[in-house]
């Protein structure tokens, strides 16, 4: 493989991924406050519901073509920049993505048309029904996303085939309820919510303070914040609960966000704020906070939460015990079904740590040669980088605990204090609209990041699954999409922006009068029912 | 789990081979008549009006019908992992084009109506001209390799390599049959996207699409009749060395497969499978007449029976290859060594059993909704939910 092209792959999926998650949780979140507020029209059958359905399903539309348009390049970029990595667990990971299609995002999108184009042709409760679709769908999107990623974090129902050369499932339903996946649905889905509530209310706050659409903002800004509290103690609350996961799931990534190099005595503390350093394997100036750690981690105070060093020694084992698998795996496959059954039981009995050898393809072509110097740079590759890891998830962290805060006000102030906001807290909620996608990518890099070196957690090194392109090929699509995608992005913007100038575009008396006649439509219209075609 | 051994891994192997099939004919049935429009969008569709007629055709719909395209890559991930691993990384940058025309495509739809600046309109015209065009072409270029064999081979632990420049692997695709393949798969899709004009918009630019649907719909009968002589002197065949393992273990490796004689073989084991260039040549025939002659329904059922039927001949002629390689033949893969495990497989066709039939029904219930013509006063009286 050339030199970079690793490098040159996990840089173009990072970016790709990231840019497709700018659009995501807001399609997640503003689906289900637009099928809210339209609910709220069908049951009240007040305009406003109906125009405030229509104005944020308007920038529903723009931030929700393009998420569908980069999700695209998710669907195909494992085979074409991962190519190994989907023959080695193609049996296992493109299950889920395959469901997603098929149960989630043909509804979204066969029902999304219909939410735009359907409002003549369709009757107040069937449009109604036809948002949830579009919410629901979305919304498992995200469910058989992240079952195929949490696979890859936590790699259960699955073992190495000899014969086949890769991971084969043999357990759907632990692929399903995977721990880990379900904890990080709930989270993202959550993290969705909490950025459309937020972006809701940022708007909503900015026609405060212009003075108008009024009836508009106050009732948004309602939705919004009761909506958002939810969703932002469920992202706390979630977040947690990943945590906790982690800490018998993924302890090389819970020790590295936390920069903790030593194992400490139960319970461990966290801590707060500080410097990690990983030449002197320290972490300077830390402030901890007493236990902490060890109650969030483990739940317990006595149980252990093993440290950076300690996990690199457990690895170095590991990578000596998954040699064993590896010299059998070669036996295997030169006899194939002549093999001795003595040689096919090694090999199981070492075939847990398989992936572990692997990791020394980085450094000779067959592991059996790897010397003992590389055998231990091997160990050391297992820790991630600690560094950015601390202060992202801290940063993180600290946005999603703000959030709770912000919501509460504004919840608050619109229950119980006749929906009066002071002005600058009409300001601060102007201001604050970009922050849910800094702390929705943060996140997204304390998983991905925090999972190197591995695609696949201890069962295949990122080094070895990228495709056997060369650096040219790579250059020429890494450009492509930069400059692809940056055009996109600032025709996206520039979208939202003169929607959002615009204000929502009939106004009540408008949508008073177009229900009155589609009621009329809809009533002497004979035989066909809500459904036939008005124009005929 | 002992449920999944209720049906053999070699008959799960022959139904997914056939769903994959279904996937494929589903996306070009649906999306191909989106990619059609947006071809013909510059010359059926003159005034702004007319252009946004042309659009709010497929309006409703583009969205849905994008998503077998999709479909079609999760499936063949879950249910033939090698084959997704090969195909796409292979066709690197021929993908890339492909997802960026696919990229481009909804964006254009949504946004284009969005500003009132001509030129702003006209630039998202010609992204959506792109955005069908380029892909209708591509996929049948692509198709064309798989029937000449595409240069790659596995290593012992099953790693997809390529041979030769980059350069040349993507302008390698660009041989005479393969494009011949390509106008074909643009012609049909051209047409198939001119009968949905003629069905779902009216006057002048139903007369434009007829028009130029009748024409193109020759060039694919007589395209796809050149292509059948070509694959019969002029293109090698491959086969299995040995009686396949059909339940053996997904391993491209393990078979031995030489290259040599016709692909058209198939024929004289099989006679049975001439059922499909016969419906593709029918179809695309009578959907042109149909074109001519101004029929709306029924020209559009004929151009779908077309689509089955091209599509259906060349995975019933290739049966079991599914991506042969010219470099190294023992690395081709087959129906019978390139799937995923039984359980996968097992899986998926549940899944699938339940969902698609649902599927299509909501699908079906959207189009009736949507059902009749786009006219011109239903775009200019609703300017702000239509695009």
């Amino acid at each position: 493989m050339e030199i970079g092209l690793v490098e040159l792959s996990r840089l173009q999926f990072a970016m790709t991924a990231m840019y497709h998650f700018l659009f995501v949780p807001l399609t997640l979140g503003l689906s289900i406050i637009v099928a809210i507020m339209e609910t709220v029209y069908v049951m009240t059958n007040r305009p406003i519901w109906r125009q405030m359905t229509k104005f944020w399903g308007m920038l529903f539309g723009i931030n929700f073509v393009l998420g569908v348009a980069t999700g695209i390049t998710m669907e195909f970029q494992f085979g074409m920049n991962w190519s190994y990595y989907s023959h080695y667990v193609g049996d296992i990971f493109g299950a889920p993505l395959a469901i997603e299609g098929l149960m989630a995002f043909f509804l979204e999108a066969t029902f999304v048309g219909l939410f735009f184009f359907g409002w003549d042709k369709l009757s107040k409760v069937a449009h109604m029904g036809v948002a949830w679709l579009v919410a629901i769908g979305s919304n498992f999107s995200a469910l058989w996303i992240l079952i195929a990623n949490g696979w890859m974090q936590n790699p259960v129902g699955a073992e190495f085939n000899p014969d086949t050369m890769r991971m084969e499932m043999t357990s759907f339903f632990e692929v399903l309820f995977n721990e880990v996946a379900q904890a990080k649905f709930v989270h993202t889905v959550s993290a969705g919510y909490v950025t459309a509530a937020v972006f809701v209310l940022g708007v909503s706050a900015l026609y405060m303070v212009q003075g108008r659409h009024n009836d508009l903002a106050r009732r948004s800004i309602a939705v919004a914040s009761s909506f958002g509290l939810a969703a932002a103690l469920s992202v706390v609350v979630l977040g947690d609960e990943s945590g906790y996961s982690a800490s018998h799931t993924q302890r090389m990534k819970l020790a590295a966000l936390e920069a903790m190099w030593e194992t400490h005595d139960a319970p461990a503390p966290f801590t707060l704020i500080g410097f990690p350093d990983r030449a002197a394997r320290e972490t300077h100036y830390a402030v901890e906070i007493p236990w902490a750690m060890g109650l969030i981690g483990t739940r317990s105070l006595t149980e252990e939460i093993p440290g950076i060093n300690e996990l690199e020694a457990e690895s170095e084992a590991m990578i000596r015990d998954g040699l064993i698998a590896y010299d059998a795996l070669m036996t295997i496959r030169e006899q194939r079904d002549a093999t001795p059954q003595e040689v096919r039981d090694r090999f199981e009995a070492h075939s847990s740590n398989l992936g572990y050898s692997l990791l020394l393809m980085r450094y000779v072509e067959d592991p059996r040669d790897a010397t003992e110097e590389q055998i231990v740079m091997a160990a050391e590759d297992t820790i991630p980088g600690v560094a950015p890891l601390f202060w992202a998830f801290r940063v993180m962290v600290g946005l999603g605990f703000s959030f709770i805060a912000v919501m509460a006000f504004f919840f608050v102030r619109a229950s119980f204090y006749r929906m009066q906001f002071p002005r600058w807290s009409l300001y601060a909620a102007v201001a604050i609209i970009p922050t849910p996608w800094i702390a929705a990518e943060l996140g997204w890099f304390v998983a991905e990041f925090g999972r190197q070196p591995w695609t696949v957690d201890g069962v295949l090194p990122t080094a070895l699954s990228a495709s056997h392109l060369s650096v040219a090929e790579l250059l020429i699509t890494l450009a492509g999409f930069l400059i692809f995608y940056t055009v996109l992005f600032i025709v996206e913007m520039g979208l939202m922006v003169k929607y959002i100038r615009k204000g929502p575009f009939q106004d009540v008396a408008e949508t008073a009068a177009w229900q009155a006649r589609h009621e009329h439509r809809l009533r002497t219209h004979d035989g066909q029912g809500p459904f036939a075609n008005p124009a005929e | 789990m002992i449920l999944y051994e209720l049906i053999d891994f070699d008959l799960l192997r022959v139904i997914w081979w056939a769903l994959l099939g279904v996937l494929l004919i589903g996306f070009a049935l649906t999306d191909g008549f989106d990619m059609g429009v947006g071809a013909l969008l510059p010359f059926v569709a003159k005034t702004d009006v007319e252009r946004r007629v042309v659009i709010n055709t497929v309006g409703p719909v583009w969205e849905g019908n994008q998503v077998w395209f999709i479909l079609g890559g999760g499936a063949i991930f879950a249910a033939w992992p090698p084959l997704y691993a090969v195909s796409f990384s292979g066709f690197y940058l021929a993908m890339f084009v492909i997802l960026a025309a696919f990229i481009v495509r909804p964006v254009a739809f949504k946004y284009r109506s969005k500003r009132d600046s001509a030129t702003w309109r006209s630039t998202w015209d010609w992204a959506l001209f792109a955005g069908g065009a380029v892909p209708a072409l591509l996929f049948g270029v692509a198709v064309g390799n798989v029937l000449l064999g595409v240069p790659f081979h596995l290593t012992e632990s099953l790693m997809p390599m390529y041979d030769g420049h980059f350069a040349m692997k993507f302008l390698g695709l660009l041989r005479p049959f393969a494009l011949l393949a390509g106008v074909v798969s643009f012609a049909m899709l051209l047409m198939h996207g001119a009968a949905w004009l003629s069905l779902k918009s009216g006057g002048a630019v139903a007369e434009r699409a007829r028009r130029i649907g009748t024409t193109a719909g020759i060039v694919a009968v007589a395209g796809y009749a050149l292509a059948g002589l070509w694959l019969a002197v002029g293109v090698d065949g491959f086969a299995l060395v040995n009686e396949p393992v059909a339940n053996g273990p997904s391993n491209p490796l393990y078979s031995e497969v030489t290259r040599g004689g016709s692909w058209l073989s198939a024929y004289a084991t099989r006679p049975w499978i001439a059922i499909a260039p016969i419906m593709g040549f029918v179809g695309m025939a009578m959907a042109m007449r149909g074109l001519r002659a101004g029929r709306e329904v029924s020209t559009l059922l004929w151009s779908k029976m077309g689509i089955l039927g091209v599509i259906s001949s060349v995975g019933l002629t290739m049966f079991p290859f599914i991506l042969p390689s010219t470099v190294d033949p023992d690395s081709s893969l087959t129906v019978w060594d390139a799937s995923s495990s039984h359980l996968t497989l097992f899986i998926m066709l549940v899944v699938t059993l339940i969902f698609v039939p649902l599927i299509l029904i909501y699908t079906a219930w959207v189009y009736k909704v949507l059902w009749g013509k786009v006219t011109e006063a239903d775009v200019t009286g609703n300017a702000d939910s239509v695009y």
